[in-house]
């Protein structure tokens, strides 16, 4: 049948990208492979009558995940052939711990039935007339309302840490310091200076201006500057 | 369900799960790799629950793929954030070099 004959297409293709990704020499082919994954992924979605999964499969990672890792990859100047030292070394135990996991699957799998009630125990029954999405849709903003509105403070806390990890603070900037603000004492701000008549401030050293960050002495006729 | 029995998917998933740990063995040291290995991972989970709820004909489980697919993404988001940080400070992403916090 046409649909078997897709899906063995499609699944053949993810699972050989999904080798290549962690295989493959260049990170940057990785990433692409992975794109490639998570395409024959949302085919196989499809197949399965999750329309509206595949389309956020295909925006979300593959148009905003993939993507921030690309760009990452290539903004990182990092000598990934160094980071591939030990490649043999770890290839014998991930082999041990894939094989032993791939016999529990296995003996999970063939040991596995459908509960003889399970079609009793279904939460929300997908209706039959209507689309994918419009289904999703009814139960997403219904039943599940507090599960969507915690994803949303997942994705919330996570663009606020994003943020705050990677924001880097300018030396340059002029934004207000509150504790050097509250800092400052009147003995480094104000001076008071007894001046004879006619005379100027600057052979008695000037008025002391703030204190500048750095400590370069200032030149003397632009300390008397302010006089006049 | 589909003309695609549900056997079909959970050896797919299967499968790919195994490749997502596989990687992150194989990968120690690159840490980029092992957060798309992570990806694999709960890519093969997503699948898992798309399949049981076509074939039970529940939206549960689809809501759920949606949920975890935030949280992949958010994992993703942050994970990428403390490599650059990570890669600012020290210059490198070597996984093996990351013992500071070690007592």
């Amino acid at each position: 049948m046409i649909v078997d004959f897709f899906f063995y297409l499609f699944a053949a293709v993810l699972l050989i990208s999904a080798a290549l990704v962690v295989s493959a020499r260049n990170p940057v082919h990785s990433v692409l492979f992975l794109i490639l994954a998570f395409f024959n992924a949302a085919a196989l979605f499809l197949i399965a009558g999750a329309e509206f999964l595949a389309m956020i499969l295909v925006i979300v990672y593959v148009g905003a995940v993939a993507v921030l890792f690309l760009f990452v990859v290539m903004m990182l100047d990092v000598d990934f052939e160094q980071l591939r030292g030990g490649f043999q070394r770890y290839a014998g135990v991930g082999a041990i711990v894939g094989a032993g996991l791939l016999f529990e699957l296995a003996v999970v799998f063939g040991g596995w039935t459908l509960a003889p009630n399970a079609e009793k125990l279904r939460l929300s029954p997908t209706p039959a007339d209507v689309t994918n999405t419009e289904a999703l849709g009814r139960v997403l903003y219904t039943d599940y309302i507090f599960l969507f509105q915690a994803a949303g403070m997942v994705l919330l806390v996570a663009m606020i840490g994003a943020i705050v990890l990677t924001l880097r603070d300018r030396k340059t900037s002029k934004h207000q310091n509150i504790g050097t603000q509250t800092r400052r004492t009147v003995a480094e701000t104000l001076e008071i200076v007894t001046i004879s008549l006619g005379a100027g401030t600057t052979e008695s050293g000037g008025f002391l201006r703030p204190k500048a960050p750095e400590p370069e002495p200032q030149p003397e006729h632009e300390a008397a500057g302010g006089h006049h | 369900m589909t003309a695609v029995s549900l056997n079909h998917y959970l050896v797919v998933s299967g499968i790919l799960l195994v490749i997502g740990v596989f990687g992150i063995f194989l990968n120690r040291k690159n840490v980029i790799v092992i957060l798309m290995a992570i990806e694999l991972i709960l890519l093969a989970v997503n699948l898992n629950l798309v399949a049981f709820s076509a074939v039970l004909n529940d939206l549960t489980g689809q809501v759920l793929a949606m949920l975890v697919l935030t949280v992949a993404a958010a994992e993703a988001a942050i994970g990428l954030a403390i490599v650059v940080v990570y890669f600012r400070n020290r210059g490198s992403i070597q996984v093996e070099d990351v013992n500071l916090m070690k007592g």
